[in-house]
């Protein structure tokens, strides 16, 4: 301890205007997508757990539940796989959120939050960092589960606009849901709580057209379950990959007609209510 | 450069629902020096610092750290401080020189400049060794370096230090003192809080005392140990009718009113010079040959040492104590 300290004084940090300001925001923004990928290289085990998850889920619905399910009338077990994949695929974006509000927390309960926002960082960028991140990591998630899908034989059979199209809708409501990540991180006090959420996260996940049709449900909860953002997404990409058997299936419930306009507003209104609150709760850090 | 403080406070009060965290606190820290704020657990120490360092804003007074004001200019205040907070805020995830590198690029410097910037704060906090590995792996007191070492990429004019080495064994405990030192040595000005006496000692030029969100005290550590009193001889006999002769022999040793309780066959005694008492008084209770079960020198702990400031501050003038 005896090497004398170069200084770099904070004179020699250039002063910054509004327009060199937001594309510091960027590179802050991107530093933090950089820290959460070199977690994902360096423990590649995290990521295989939270991955598996869904993987799991699909096997055992497709072949433990599945074979019971006749959701196309068409008897038991038959095109289960092709209205179960689209389901799953949205519940693993729905289900997402659950780790946005727990990195969220881990950071403020181990202090990061703290020398971030001590730092002459862009303030909101260990936010739109997670954000951000997490948005790719949803990208991520969804390849891997659909090279399971095409193991076990969904197809989509949309053509390929459309398949993307599903794809994006995917992503855009995984987007919305990070901001209640956000918020909720932002408000629970420790990491204790966050693993709780499990319990809002499944209900969220289940109560909808994900594994089941909402008309197959008894009345009350079958319009809950239509009425779930996450049924509307399920819906609309069920539409885009023209999975087998829908035709059969009567729109129970007006939403159901209207899936794919829903999976697009859907996420838009979870986004007017939950950034102004995010963005209140993450000043909120200064009181 | 300005001859300004680095850091000077007035009158900062901070309310938080129910509670008053800050009822007034003034803070004159100049540049260079090392001061301490000491204060029990609640007393205000942490919400100080989150105000100095522009994570919480204060509900009334005003600050300026390096020469800005914490309320209005903060990003300038930010790029002039260091803080290593409570926690460890270091990822685990990563290696300890990944850490530093993330960290140089969030305070802007390119990435050949970040690199280069953690190689030197690893050689500097001595932990050059352990660049490649997780802090997961490291013991206490090398987390709080690599902890440190984060909060001294831009070489800081003034690093805040909220309570570093709680938590840690007394090894980890040298290891921070020592890399404290160093920077102060260096000229950086530290403020750091803390609920230990001898830490406060053995760091700090001043010393805050602060208690129920209010300066109580200010002074230097020697200061400050005068007021609080000296240390105390205490000896323990092995046998209980033996504390009369124990108590005439450290009367003639010292020349000073030993107190007794018999109960636990004790007696202590307030010792200018502890270390003289103590060799002075064992060589003779050799000499008379009484049986010892123990025999040390103790100091007031901070406990004790409040409730000794606080009714030697009441007493003089009574009509302010509210």
């Amino acid at each position: 301890m005896t090497t004398t300290m170069t200084p770099h004084s904070a004179d020699a940090v250039t002063a910054e205007s509004p327009g060199s300001r937001l594309l510091w925001g960027f590179r802050d923004c991107w530093t933090i997508v950089l820290q959460e990928f070199t977690h994902l290289l360096r423990q590649p085990s995290t990521f295989a757990w939270q991955i598996g998850f869904p993987v799991v889920m699909v096997l055992m619905f497709v072949y433990v539940f599945g074979s019971a399910m006749d959701v196309a009338g068409q008897g038991a077990g038959e095109g289960y796989v092709d209205f179960a994949m689209p389901g799953m695929f949205a519940m693993t974006m729905a289900l997402g959120f659950m780790d946005t509000a727990y990195a969220i927390t881990h950071n403020k309960e181990k202090g990061f939050m703290d020398r971030f926002r001590s730092m002459p960082m862009s303030g909101s960028a260990p936010v739109t960092g997670r954000a951000l991140s997490d948005v790719i990591r949803a990208a991520l998630d969804l390849v891997i589960i659909a090279g399971v899908a095409l193991l076990i034989g969904w197809r989509s059979g949309g053509s390929l606009g459309a398949t993307l199209l599903a794809f994006v809708l995917l992503l855009w409501l995984r987007l919305a849901l990070i901001f209640v990540g956000i918020f909720l991180g932002l408000c629970i006090k420790n990491t204790e709580t966050a693993g709780m959420l499990f319990a809002v996260a499944f209900p969220l996940g289940f109560i909808s057209s994900v594994f089941t049709p909402p008309e197959m449900m008894p009345g009350w909860l079958g319009a809950i379950a239509a009425w779930n953002p996450v049924s509307s997404t399920a819906t609309a990409i069920r539409e885009l990959f023209q999975t087998q058997g829908m035709e059969y299936l009567e729109p129970g419930y007006w939403i159901d007609g209207h899936a794919l306009t829903a999976a697009f507003i859907w996420p838009a209104v979870i986004m007017l209510i939950f950034v102004p609150l995010a963005v209140r709760q993450f000043r909120n850090l200064s009181r | 450069m300005t001859t300004q403080p680095a850091v000077q406070a007035h009158g900062l009060v901070k309310r938080y629902k129910n509670k008053l965290a800050l009822d007034g606190v003034d803070l004159m820290v100049p540049r260079g020096a090392v001061h301490g704020l000491l204060g029990p657990n609640g007393a205000g120490k942490t919400t100080a610092v989150r105000i100095l360092t522009t994570l919480t804003d204060a509900d009334g007074g005003e600050a300026r750290v390096a020469g800005f004001d914490v309320g209005a200019q903060p990003r300038e205040v930010r790029r002039r401080i260091g803080l290593t907070g409570q926690q460890t805020a270091v990822d685990d995830l990563m290696t300890a020189r990944q850490n530093l590198t993330m960290f140089g690029r969030l305070f802007r410097l390119s990435k050949a400049d970040a690199q280069r910037r953690a190689d030197e704060l690893l050689e500097v906090f001595g932990l050059s060794e352990a660049a490649g590995r997780s802090p997961k792996k490291f013991s206490g007191g090398m987390r709080r370096r690599l902890d440190l070492a984060a909060s001294m990429i831009l070489a800081p004019q003034v690093l805040f230090l909220d309570e570093p080495t709680t938590g840690l064994d007394p090894a980890g405990r040298r290891e921070v003192w020592e890399a404290v030192r160093n920077l102060a040595a260096q000229g950086t000005t530290v403020l750091l809080t803390t609920h230990y006496l001898d830490e406060a000692d053995k760091l700090c030029d001043r010393i805050s005392v602060i208690d129920h969100g209010r300066n109580f005290i200010e002074d230097t550590p020697a200061g400050l140990k005068r007021r609080i009193g000296d240390e105390r001889l205490e000896v323990v006999v092995s046998d209980p009718a033996e504390l009369k002769r124990l108590e005439e022999l450290v009367a003639r040793t010292l020349g000073a009113e030993p107190v007794l309780e018999e109960t636990e066959a004790r007696l202590s005694v307030p010792v200018p010079d502890g270390v003289l008492a103590l060799t002075a008084v064992a060589a003779e209770i050799r000499a008379q040959d009484i049986e010892v079960a123990d025999i040390g020198l103790r100091r007031p702990t901070l406990d004790e040492a409040f409730l000794h400031l606080t009714s030697a501050a009441a007493e003089p003038t009574p009509k302010e104590t509210r």
